[in-house]
């Protein structure tokens, strides 16, 4: 018989399980193990200003697509002003608005933000638009480009030039001329841009912050952000350097202010970061939601949270599926029906291991015991099951009273035995015991906890049931490696001591 | 532990996977299960083949039919109760004696009436039955031990298992019941499996619980060298079981009556692979020895002779 469609079988399910799970893992940041926590930032812009019963109109400047990070939640306060954000290619800004305000007036916006090196600047810029600022400044401006240019022989090495002109301890006259108005970074980044302008390059003033955990008075920093054809790059005005700082939060670009205002004076401003701990997952979720991605729309975890705690039951159901398979074609344990150690397993999530042991061996027994009994009556199959589970019910209740009474909590989770699955456990022993005799009844018995407490170790690993849960494809996976499985030919590791004699005699 | 894959390999010897896998699945189409898996039915069609069966004296559908149980038996002292749908020898009750109401297992135990019909209404609601559906229930002849095997058994009637692989009869063993089995000729109840070599009928080393033994465990009478009687007979019929039943993984067994000689008892589906012990061989060895000629058709005594001159002990080398 062909192996070759069952091998493409397995490897289109494990391939479909393990790609779904690498589109997570990779492209939504899904983590692969629990409680990994992702660093997130909170960035906070509070200001401030006062107003005199007029209308009034504040417009800040809001974070647009900042390389490197990405936005996962935005929140924006203020005390009865309507509110519109309003968004271009490569700014973003929020318009508050009142018709009458008195007194001091306090808006906050606030963003949580997570570092994604994914994400990059993705606009291009338009043609390189020439203000003419005048002479005498024309002259000096054309001087010093054409003297750059003679020195360089691409974007970057101009721009290297530009600011080293710029920065020159000891500037020529020209350079004196430009930097007259003022020599912040800030004022040098825009003298850069004229000077690159001039030079056809597409440059422009980018506002930063960088990132540090309780900072309570955050500065901007200016950055020069340069076109080199392919991608944008930073250079920090006050150096010739290409700079990148790891924590650099770029909020707003071009020459606009932070905040702009109308009807009211005296603005302060603040600006906050900090960094806070969330779970890995749940940003991985928040930016899958982001993205759009339909992944994230059908996730599992989209489900009433009542729903949810059911089915991270059933997903470690077929886990003790595989593991049943597992140790019975590969190890060869007995146990009492297939599946009866995986609903065993999992009563013992209820009850804890030890516990559970010591109760199923204790009602299994009692109620064998008891079957024996019954067994001299000469009841119909049916009738002698119904009686068999009466029986187990007033176990159950006796050994909860007595355990009750001596102060043992353990005997009160007896409860949490699903019936059915007892009176299963003791018609099966029982029919074992009487047929095959108390060895093999015996065997199959200690094989059948055995196989449970081995399903409900592996079952109750957080990793395994966080992985079922975050990921329900890795079921696929377990899907072929079971049809794998299936087709298993080799012996089994107990034949080994089945035919030892056999083994013996060959030697 | 790789050590001992490599003799079990060497040895040829068929594990529970590869039984499953390669033969049972592979040979024996579900379809067919139904035949052999209700044993009614499987003497029906051992009969309309003209081969031997047992005497079939009463079936039992219905827990009614109970109450008409002394007028079944009439005055049969010695008979079979069994489940039409059992396995592995569960629920089977061996009547060798009768006192009025009361009966003996072949054990000497007394069973009275009520037990009697007690035990019939648990076969009926499908206590042994392999997915515990309802059953029917079979009383029928009680087989005598042939004399050649009298020294063989312990209070029970030792029956043959050959191992039939597309019609070649590639192994077989004889059971021989013990104190422990309660009369019944069952491996996992504690009967006794002695290999039998294919060529000549006589018998060979045992296995007892899955280890070799060489002598029986209560009569301490050696395993090894007893002849069984009529073995081209039983060979004959199991090649033949071939044809009837259809399938090609085919367990098979079979009784010598001290008066009718040797009976088809019933078929399996699923045999064991505890043979293998007894025979101290593998079976995968000759299957595969089978499987490289079985494509051409053949007779049954060309297979035999097949058989005979392949799976001889020792093995030809």
């Amino acid at each position: 018989m062909s192996r070759v469609p069952l091998w493409i079988s397995a490897g289109l399910l494990a391939a479909a399980g393990l790609a779904l799970i690498v589109y997570k893992v990779v492209a939504l940041g899904y983590p692969l193990l629990p409680d990994v926590e992702s660093r997130v930032w909170t960035v906070q812009a509070r200001f401030t200003v006062d107003s005199y019963t007029r209308p009034v109109k504040a417009v800040l400047q809001l974070p647009s697509n900042p390389p490197g990070f990405v936005i996962l939640d935005e929140n924006f306060v203020s005390r009865g002003f309507g509110l519109a954000v309003v968004e271009e290619e490569i700014w973003r800004e929020a318009q508050w608005a009142i018709r009458e305000a008195a007194g001091r007036q306090t808006f906050y916006y606030r963003a949580v933000v997570t570092p994604d090196p994914s994400v990059q600047d993705a606009d291009t810029p338009g043609p390189v638009v020439i203000e003419s600022l005048g002479e005498p400044f024309e002259t000096a401006i054309e001087t010093i480009v054409e003297q750059a240019q003679a020195q360089s022989a691409d974007i970057t090495s101009f721009t290297t030039e530009v600011l080293r002109r710029i920065n020159d301890p000891d500037p020529d006259e020209n350079m004196e001329l430009l930097l007259s108005r003022g020599r912040s970074p800030g004022r040098k980044a825009e003298i850069a841009t004229q000077l690159l302008a001039k030079g056809e390059v597409a440059s422009r003033v980018a506002y930063g912050l960088d990132l540090r955990d309780g900072e309570r008075r955050a500065m901007f920093l200016p950055y020069l952000e340069v076109w080199d054809g392919s991608s944008w790059h930073w250079y920090s005005p006050g150096s010739r350097e290409r700079v990148r700082p790891e924590n650099l939060f770029i909020w707003w670009r071009g020459g606009r202010p932070l905040i702009d205002f109308v009807g009211a004076s005296n603005p302060e401003v603040e600006i906050s970061t900090w960094r806070n701990v969330l779970q890995a997952l749940e940003v991985a979720e928040r930016r899958a939601d982001l993205l759009d991605s339909p992944v994230a729309d059908y996730s599992l975890l989209r489900l009433p949270i009542q729903v949810q705690a059911v089915y991270k039951v059933l997903l470690l159901v077929p886990i003790g599926a595989f593991l049943i398979v597992l140790l019975r074609s590969v190890i060869g344990v007995k146990t009492f029906g297939t599946f009866l150690p995986v609903l065993v397993a999992l009563s013992f999530r209820e009850t804890r291991l030890f516990a559970g042991i010591v109760l199923f061996v204790l009602v299994v027994g009692v109620g064998v015991g008891l079957r024996f009994l019954l067994d001299r009556l000469r009841l119909l199959l049916v009738p002698r099951l119904a009686a068999v589970l009466i029986l187990v019910v007033l176990a159950l209740l006796t050994i909860s009273i007595l355990s009750h009474r001596l102060g043992l909590e353990i005997g009160l989770s007896v409860a949490l035995f699903p019936l059915v699955i007892l009176t299963i456990a003791i018609e099966r022993m029982s029919i074992v015991w009487e047929e095959v005799g108390p060895t093999e009844a015996i065997q199959q018995g200690v094989g059948t906890l055995l196989v449970a407490a081995i399903c409900y170790q592996v079952m109750s690993l957080d990793s395994i049931e966080y992985l079922v849960v975050v990921f329900p494809e890795v079921l696929l996976i377990l899907l072929a490696m079971i049809l794998l499985l299936g087709r298993y030919t080799g012996y089994r590791l107990l034949e080994l001591f089945r035919y030892r004699d056999l083994i013996r005699r060959d030697e | 532990m790789n050590n001992g894959v490599q003799h079990l390999r060497r040895l040829g010897v068929l594990g529970i996977n590869s039984r499953n896998v390669d033969y049972i699945r592979r040979f024996n189409p579900r379809r067919l299960y139904p035949l052999v898996d209700d044993k009614l039915r499987t003497k029906q069609l051992a009969v309309e083949a003209g081969m031997p069966v047992p005497e079939l004296f009463a079936v039992l559908s219905t827990q009614h039919d109970i109450r008409d149980l002394t007028d079944l038996l009439g005055a049969r002292d010695q008979f079979v109760v069994k489940p039409a749908h059992g396995s592995g020898g569960n629920g089977v009750l061996v009547i060798k004696g009768r006192r009025r109401d009361v009966f003996f297992k072949s054990s000497g135990a007394p069973v009275d009436r009520d037990e009697m019909a007690h035990h019939i209404s648990n076969m009926l609601s499908g206590l042994y039955s392999l997915g515990g559906q309802r059953d029917r229930v079979m009383v029928e002849y009680c087989v005598q031990t042939a004399e050649a095997l009298a020294p063989m058994s312990y209070r029970g009637v030792p029956d043959i298992r050959l191992i039939v692989f597309q019609g070649y009869p590639v192994m077989a063993m004889t059971r021989l019941p013990t104190r422990l089995s309660d009369g019944r000729a069952n491996l996992h109840q504690g009967a006794v499996g002695v290999g039998v070599d294919i060529a000549t009928g006589s018998s060979l080393g045992g296995v007892l619980d899955n280890r070799c033994v060489s002598e029986h465990p209560d009569t301490g009478q050696k395993l090894a060298g007893m002849v069984l009687p009529a073995w081209n007979q039983i060979l004959e019929m199991a090649a033949e079981g071939y044809e009837i039943t259809g399938l090609g993984y085919l367990g098979i067994d079979i009784v010598i009556d001290r008066d009718l000689g040797p009976l088809i008892l019933e078929f399996n589906a699923r045999p064991g692979l505890s043979i293998q012990i007894a025979n101290e061989a593998g079976l995968q060895s000759r299957l595969e020895l089978v499987q490289s000629i079985s494509s051409e058709p053949a007779s049954i005594v060309a297979r035999l002779e097949f058989c005979r001159q392949h799976f001889a002990v020792p093995l030809p080398k």
